[in-house]
């Protein structure tokens, strides 16, 4: 999940009888499950509302490719260096569609990349973490893309269609990143005593940010109801929180690897597992920009878009002089 | 060094093409992440991971004909400095984005040429592996070719910097056209192609191209060579340890 914290109008959720008709008419059709297209009328709020979701989730894939693309020239193989070059482009192929998505809601894709590297716009606490060693590019495939999963897959359904289609495209190439990062694992638990090391270690450090990675509890928030309400949101953040730990337990436990959880069993009743709270305060404060990589991760991006602005220039000072050379003929 | 049986010609033109491809592919995967425009992260990686698919092909195929059982990744990992066979061009540094597309450039324009050759060699596995190859090359070149115009013939910066990319690395491109006697051996045996022809048509193509990009080459400045024959520069010792250290320090691990 690469937008935790989306705020929307915060007014609270309107029934059908208090809308004036033009609203209505909107709140109809999302009940009715016909997407909302870039030409149709839309409240302000959802408009707002989904510019900072999709562009929180264009930022998360682009500061994402960082973590894993700190590996790319140390992967161990041929084969896993090509593996995860195409799971880091996969990544910025999914920027890319996301920024296009938010465009059709008139915001540019300049603009948005300002918000990032000014500090305004939010990108997934989950990529200010350090990839120290090769099973943690195991680690991100297996939890961090297997936790977007879980969030991306009912994003499919988003009442806003380039949304919900951008979601269709990604959806298909996040499962071969789970793959992926699940195999580098299963190598790692069945290789020498200090790749299995290397893998627990992995699981100690990232379990905790994945399951951050669904944002607070917000049963009780006014902007969830809202997001509901407009069919950008389909599920609690606990309910997919929940979910996610219930899919990878036993993922770990055939793994023979041990969840850094001392709360974590079994509940018959509940067909579930009990886990333990997530550190809220560590959270805040990654996202505030204290979590151990955040300088770095912006100091990259800033760096890229800073010195490739002599490239970006001479591109369409070269344009400029095409055009003028056509018009000087013609 | 492989001796032997095998035929150390055809051993030693798969290590070159090898290299080349897999040292070049390594430093530009390098730029994941960090390119100018977010379409260029997509180019830049499609290129790396073509570049390295070549890679693991050619160096397959050399673990074969040597026949002692080394895989593609034996050769990658876990040889020293001195038995790699890339040219100098391929393994200088990045520099800025101009230094890395002009030094793609100045590759793909020898490489396109030389794996349309390869597909004529006598010996069939080279010729699919060119083959195959020289789709992906041709992409390549067209991409290449397009921003060293765009660039070379853009603003006044870049320009400047495109023209100080050629500069630097413009003496390292005479080694790809530069035969040497393992070349005139394939040659002769028509498992490679001839090199003075290839080096004709380079020249021919760059002239024009670097006119069309408002560029000049120093012609006259003199080759810096010895990639192919091992006598590398400083840059790929601090390559090799980048690239080759988990499997160095992970001996016999399964990855
Ligand atoms: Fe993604
Ligand atoms: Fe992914």
């Amino acid at each position: 999940m690469y937008a935790q914290m989306v705020k929307s109008t915060g007014e609270g959720v309107k029934s059908l009888d208090e809308m004036e008709p033009q609203e209505r008419a909107f709140q109809e059709r999302i009940n009715a499950d016909v997407k909302i297209e870039p030409k149709d009328w839309m409240p302000e709020g959802y408009r707002k509302t989904l510019v900072r979701q999709i562009s929180q989730h264009a930022h998360s894939e682009i500061v994402g490719q960082l973590p894993e693309g700190n590996w790319i020239t140390r992967a161990p193989t041929l084969e896993r260096k090509m593996i995860l070059l195409a799971k880091v482009q996969d990544e910025a192929g999914h920027g890319l569609y996301l920024y296009c998505a938010a465009e059709t809601l008139g915001v540019s894709r300049d603009e948005m990349t300002e918000q990032l590297l000014s500090g305004k716009a939010k990108y997934s606490s989950i990529f200010n973490y350090p990839t120290l060693t090769w099973a943690d590019i195991g680690a991100i495939g297996w939890l961090v893309d297997g936790a977007a999963i879980m969030n991306q897959v009912p994003l499919q359904r988003c009442s806003y269609g380039p949304y919900s289609r951008a979601m269709i495209r990604i959806c298909k190439e996040e499962s071969f990143h789970q793959r992926q990062g699940y195999d580098i694992m299963m190598k790692l638990v069945k290789g020498t005593p200090e790749q299995k090391e290397m893998a627990q270690d992995a699981i100690n450090r990232w379990w905790w940010p994945s399951l951050m990675m669904f944002g607070p509890s917000d049963t009780d928030s006014v902007h969830s109801a809202q997001s509901m309400a407009w069919g950008i949101k389909q599920n609690s953040n606990d309910e997919l929180r929940q979910k996610f730990v219930d899919q990878t337990v036993p993922q770990a436990d055939y793994l023979g690897l041990k969840v850094p959880d001392p709360d974590l069993r079994w509940n018959e009743e509940r067909g579930s597992y009990d886990f333990g709270e997530v550190d809220w305060n560590e959270f805040y404060e990654v996202l505030k920009g204290n979590g151990p990589c955040n300088a770095e991760r912006m100091a990259a991006r800033r760096k890229a878009w800073d010195d490739g602005a002599w490239f970006r220039e001479g591109l369409m000072a070269h344009a400029r002089k095409k055009e003028t050379r056509i018009m000087a003929a013609e | 060094m492989a001796t032997g049986k095998h035929d150390q010609t055809l051993f030693e033109l798969s290590l070159r093409m090898g290299d080349n491809a897999l040292i070049l592919g390594q430093r530009i995967s390098a730029w994941c992440g960090h390119a100018p425009v977010l379409e260029e992260d997509i180019a830049l990686a499609n290129v790396a991971l073509d570049l390295i698919g070549q890679a693991s092909l050619w160096l397959g195929f050399a673990g074969e004909i040597e026949g002692e059982g080394r895989t593609a990744d034996n050769l990658a990992f876990l040889r020293a400095d001195r038995e790699f066979r890339n040219c100098l061009l391929v393994e200088q540094p990045n520099g800025d984005f101009g230094h890395t597309l002009m030094r793609q450039f100045l590759f793909d324009a020898w490489h396109l040429p030389m794996l349309k050759a390869l597909t004529l060699s006598s010996d069939e596995r080279v010729a699919a592996i060119a083959a195959k190859s020289a789709k992906e090359a041709t992409y390549h070149l067209e991409r290449s070719e397009d921003f060293v115009i765009r660039l070379g013939d853009g603003s006044d910066e870049s320009h400047r910097r495109m023209q100080d990319a050629l500069d630097v690395l413009w003496p390292f491109a005479g080694e790809l056209t530069c035969a040497d006697e393992i070349d005139v051996a394939l040659a002769d045996k028509g498992l490679g192609p001839d090199l003075g022809a290839i080096g004709a048509e380079y020249k021919e193509y760059m002239e024009r191209m670097l006119k069309k990009a408002t560029l000049t080459a120093d012609w006259q400045a003199p080759i810096r060579k010895g990639g192919k024959v091992g006598d590398h520069s400083e840059a790929l010792g601090h390559l090799l340890p980048e690239m080759q250290w988990l499997q160095r320090s992970h001996p016999g691990a399964v990855w």
